[in-house]
């Protein structure tokens, strides 16, 4: 891939704050996960609450204040995606994952990495909650390989409470990009307890994940508290401080129940 | 059909027995070689060396106690105590009786000793007086080198005091011939040795102490048949009669006789391993390719229906306890070096076999699977990977490391093979390489690599670069330039240079010295009988009688000597935000983090060294009040504020090991100053000097002598172990860190590298974590990176990391991507993060 050549796509300018390298679970192979910073949501055991607010912020990090956000084209992203090209290659199909926040917030420059990386012959892969319009979805699509799509609650209710924001959207989206077959699409579930984690909660998103055409694999993401110290750095209040992680019993029983109840197959983990 | 059979086979109850037997006590250090070659070489004074190494190997043989421990099916112990060692008076003595009355009670690797054996020890070592291979090494060595090792520039201890080892030897053989058919050799060869001949004296001398060495492991061999025999018929347990019995069988016919199936196979390699030890004290002798040669013994007994795989792969566990069983007490500083009871007894599978086929066997899953039956730091497994490797194969290499074992370490084919080609190896050696020690290649059974001859600590050139060579007030360097005269980086880095090639050459003079002291005092003919070409050659191993000879010294702290390199090009003199002198000051004042004593007295010499060339008298007892002082200190807060600055400024700075071309190529130019020169040197065994970079685990003790460095490492914390990334430092990822350490010419480096990694348990959790590990060790092996270990953090070092923060600074933990210094992490994260260790294999 040429970075001087006059593709413009490799111009676009979005906002990010963090690029991850050697990631292993979230999508195929090896992966490098570019996050988009912005979210729609405000998600309460959100482990990246830094990647809420689109706005630069600063956050005091092991008692260092550093900026989180930086304005990047999307051919300079590219530049350390590919540095690891070999681990892609060799894993057999890993690539670029855009995460967030919600990178569909940031239309464009996600359209266009995700152009960029299927030209430089990479996979692609998207972690998103599917909050946006489907055209905005639509416009991804046909750059998108993996579509590891999050789906929180059934209950728009309790989705609203505990998320910011009433789930309907998100689940007409996840019918339509099952429905239009351009992508691979995988459904996660944090299981947060206090919120999702009972039986009943789980089994409805199976269910629901169960129905979507093409959908062939459910992953719960069991709840971790490894983002609670970067609530402090921003010097916001964690909502959620005295949960514990669900036990390894439990998210077993979780997975036999979704297996017992549906044709997917269930993974623990990402 | 498959190629090889991949399943796990189960372990039996008898390996978990012989291992908490083995490690039912401390293990105790025993007088009965030390009396033994005492008393011979009192009754073989004036004879040729070579032959009063024979009759006092045949003496020990003779005379060293035998035991068969409870249930063990391979036997041969070198003591009565389980994991006991003797010792070597004929290399060095004093150090043990200096450490009589601490070597029990010790931090590194303790050993128990009878004050029984301290009494034979104290009636024997006088005899060895002014006889030893270290007093000769010293009377060798130029005053120079002395002076650079009394300033911890390098140590060359480890063959300064002990036995070289260091070997693969021609297993093949014995197992194929015994020591019978290599009798026959050497007795033909004799015959055929003329009268005239100009090597007739040597050559004849040292062919009938080859025989002599053979027939000695032969009784040796029948003393346990004996034993077993007689054991045999007094218990009244008739599977263990039967067992006995058979292990009476095996060692009436070998290691005497080729070995006749599989099980004879196990117990003749086996005692070719422990009578290597008993007649030198070196470690890192090592088996090499065990799943080559061991394969068509395991394999005619297989098709014919002579053995089941369970039962090959129980005595391959019995193996595998042995080598655990061998041990060697070291002195208290090089414990340190070698934590951990270490032998370094390196065993390989896979790779290629001399035509260039993929060599995977049976085997090689049941080496991999005898690590983790037996769960101990023996054999040093480890495993080759080509482009060719069965994915089959690493997937199970990786399952072994995920269990935390720091087992196997992985070398790469692709860059072995033309590396050694470039030492002078033929295609087909090269392929046929295994590793000695930690990380050192070579062609067993043809060289002597001499590798593990020092440890090089290239910080300390750069700490006499600010002294323009002067270290605790002397000289002892070249007088470089003095920094605070210096206009360019250019002036420094060639300092720099003339700093290591003047160490280096030192070095040379050190191992060079050393290396004659033992081919003239501690010849070894029975090693020497294994090894092409000595016999033609009628010379021991150490006396140049192999086909290749090498010197291998390591140098580490690489990373170390890139981040300063850079941070002095960039801050001093592209940026100008401090100045040399400023530099010079933060060094020796630590950054204003506070002097230890060892500081203190650096600087106090300092001072008293500039108070004598005043013209002053200064006495012993002005010094000490200096120190005080020193320690006292206070540094005025704008001296201290400013100290602080210029760290946080070096620190801010890119870190080698991040995937940035331009500091990786710093460091590959530091890797250049030590590679390249001493690969110019030759030794006195007719080869050349081959760098290693990699540091065991030296760069701990030896950074503990080392003072702050310009990269913002504090005085005295550890240096950058092998070819890795500074700890901490690299905060990119693990694929970052390989793509920077590939950068590094590994080819120039063909005593081998050493690339660490640490990984939570949870990176390799499930069948994808194990497959996205393999990918990880393919890639960093396609850039031609040599060798990887890793190192899987354990539940009980996370435990004991919340218990002992102080120790454990530097201990990164990564959890799905997300990276911590885990100290840094509060409580309950931590709980998390070990309660994660627990569900690797489920995910």
């Amino acid at each position: 891939m040429d970075f001087n050549a006059e593709n413009s796509y490799l111009n676009t300018k979005g906002r990010i704050f963090d690029i991850q390298r050697y990631s292993i679970h979230d999508g195929h192979g090896i992966r490098t996960i570019v996050f988009l910073k912005g979210c729609v949501l405000r998600c309460r055991w959100c482990c990246n609450p830094e990647s809420q607010e689109y706005a630069i912020q600063t956050m005091m990090v092991q008692g260092k204040p550093k900026t989180i956000g930086e304005d990047i084209t999307v051919g300079e992203v590219m530049e350390t995606v590919l540095k690891d090209r070999q681990y892609y290659r060799r894993s057999g199909g890993g690539g670029l994952t855009l995460s967030g926040g919600e990178s569909l917030c940031q239309p464009e420059f996600a359209r266009d990495l995700l152009h960029a990386a299927k030209s430089a012959g990479i996979t692609t892969a998207m972690e998103s909650m599917a909050c946006a319009r489907y055209e905005v979805i639509e416009s991804v699509l046909p750059y998108l390989d993996q579509y590891l799509m999050d789906i929180k609650h059934m209950n728009p209710a309790k989705h609203k409470e505990f998320c910011g924001r009433s789930n309907e959207l998100m689940l007409e989206n996840a019918r339509k990009v099952a429905a239009s077959g351009m992508t691979e699409l995988s459904i996660r579930v944090p299981v947060i307890p206090t919120f999702n984690d009972t039986p009943e909660e789980i089994k409805d998103i199976a269910q629901f994940a169960d129905k979507l055409p093409g959908v062939k694999r459910i992953h719960l993401l069991p709840y971790h508290r490894l983002g609670q110290d970067k609530y402090d750095g921003l010097g916001r209040d964690y909502l959620m401080r005295g949960i514990l992680p669900p036990t390894n019993e439990h998210m077993q029983m979780l997975k036999k129940l979704v297996t017992e109840n549906t044709n997917l197959e269930c993974i623990i983990g990402g | 059909m498959a190629k090889y059979y991949v399943n796990e086979i189960a372990k039996t109850d008898r390996i978990t027995r012989l291992v908490a037997n083995l490690y039912a006590k401390m293990p105790e250090i025993e007088s009965a070689r030390a009396k033994l070659i005492t008393e011979s070489y009192r009754e073989t004074e004036g004879q040729p060396i070579v032959m009063r190494r024979a009759l006092a190997f045949s003496h020990i043989l003779k005379g060293l106690p035998i035991i068969i421990r409870d249930e063990e099916l391979i036997v041969g112990s070198t003591t009565l105590a389980p994991r006991g060692c003797q010792t070597y008076p004929e290399f060095s003595y004093e150090w043990l009786e200096a450490e009589f009355d601490t070597v029990e009670h010790r931090e590194a690797d303790p050993f128990y000793i009878s004050e029984e054996t301290k009494a034979d020890l104290r009636k024997v070592d006088p005899y060895w007086k002014g006889k030893t291979s270290s007093e000769l090494a010293t009377a060798y060595m130029s005053k120079e080198a002395l002076t650079a090792i009394d300033h911890n520039i390098f140590t060359p201890g480890n063959y300064f005091y002990n036995g070289v080892g260091h070997i693969c030897v021609h297993y093949d053989k014995v197992l194929e011939i015994g020591y019978k058919g290599i009798m026959e050799e050497a007795a033909k060869d004799l015959s055929e040795c003329k009268l005239g001949d100009a090597d007739y004296a040597r050559r004849s001398c040292f062919l009938k102490a080859v025989i002599i060495s053979c027939q000695a492991v032969i009784d040796y061999a029948h003393r346990y048949a004996a034993l077993a025999t007689e054991m045999a018929a007094k218990t009244s347990d008739s599977n263990r009669k039967d067992e006995l019995a058979k292990i009476a069988a095996n060692c009436s016919r070998v290691p005497e006789n080729g070995a006749n199936g599989f099980y004879e196979a196990c117990q003749s390699f086996w005692f070719v391993q422990q009578l290597m030890q008993i007649e030198s004290s070196g470690h890192s002798i090592s088996p090499g390719r065990f799943d080559q040669y061991m394969f068509p013994y395991y394999k005619k007994d297989l098709d014919n229906g002579k053995i089941t795989r369970d039962y090959a792969q129980e005595l391959l566990d019995c193996i595998w306890v042995k080598l655990n069983d061998l041990n060697k007490c070291r002195d208290a500083a090089s414990a340190k070096g070698f934590a951990g009871y270490s032998l370094f007894q390196n065993l390989i599978v896979g790779g290629q076999t001399t035509d260039g086929l993929d060599a995977t066997n049976d085997l090689s899953f049941m080496c991999i699977n005898a690590s983790k039956h037996v769960f101990l730091p023996m054999p040093s497994l480890s495993i080759r990977v080509w482009n060719g490797s069965p994915h089959e194969l690493l997937v199970r290499a990786a399952d072994l490391t995920r269990t935390g074992i720091g087992l196997p370490a992985y070398y790469n084919d692709e860059i072995m093979i033309p590396s050694l080609m470039n030492r002078g190896l033929s295609l087909e050696e090269a392929r046929d390489y295994c590793i000695i020690g930690c990380v050192e290649p070579q062609i067993g059974g043809k060289t002597d690599g001499w590798h593990d001859a020092a440890f090089f600590n290239m910080c300390r050139p750069l700490e006499l670069v600010f002294s323009s060579g002067v270290d605790k007030g002397e000289q002892i360097s070249v007088k470089t330039k003095r920094v605070e005269d210096m206009t360019s980086y250019d002036e420094f880095f060639d300092a720099y240079k003339q700093q290591m090639n003047y160490n280096i050459s030192l070095l040379v003079n050190a191992d060079n010295a050393i290396d004659v002291a033992h081919g003239t005092l501690c010849p070894l003919p029975f090693e020497s009988c294994m090894v092409e070409n000595c016999m033609e050659n009628g010379l021991c191993v150490e006396q140049g009688g192999a086909k290749y000879n090498f010197t291998g010294p390591q140098g580490f702290g690489i990373a170390n000597v890139a981040n300063a390199l850079y941070a002095i090009k960039v801050l001093v003199f592209d940026e100008k935000k401090f100045t040399m002198s400023e530099l010079k000051n933060a060094l020796i004042m630590n950054y204003g983090k506070g002097i230890d004593e060892a500081g203190a007295t650096d600087i106090a010499i300092d001072v008293i060294s500039e108070m004598k060339a005043q013209g002053r008298t200064v006495t012993e007892a002005d010094v000490a009040p200096v120190i005080q002082s020193i320690l006292k200190m206070e540094l005025p807060e704008e001296e201290k504020k400013r100290y602080d600055d210029i760290l946080n400024m070096i620190l801010a700075q890119p870190k080698f090991g991040n995937d940035i071309p331009e500091v990786d190529e710093f460091a590959r130019e530091a890797a250049y100053t030590y590679t390249k020169p001493l690969e110019t040197y030759k030794n006195p065994r007719g080869g050349i000097f081959q760098a290693g970079l990699y540091p065991v685990s030296a760069n701990v003790p030896l950074g503990a002598q080392t003072g702050a460095t310009p990269d913002g490492r504090l005085a005295h914390m550890p240096v950058a172990d092998g070819v890795s990334p500074m700890s901490g430092t690299d905060v990119n990822g693990p694929t970052a860190a390989c793509n920077s350490v590939a950068k590094l010419d590994h080819g120039i480096a063909s005593n081998g590298t050493l690339f660490n990694m640490k990984f939570h348990p949870s990176a390799l959790s499930g069948e994808k974590g194990l497959d996205d590990f393999v990918a990880l060790v393919r890639s960093f092996f396609d850039q031609k990176g040599m060798h990887m270990q890793f190192n899987v953090v354990s539940r009980e070092t996370l435990l004991d990391a919340q218990k002992h923060p102080e120790n454990y600074q530097h201990l990164v933990v990564r959890v799905a991507g997300y990276s911590a210094l885990f100290t840094t992490l509060s409580r309950s994260l931590q709980d998390d993060i070990i309660r994660r260790t627990e569900q690797t294999s489920d995910q």
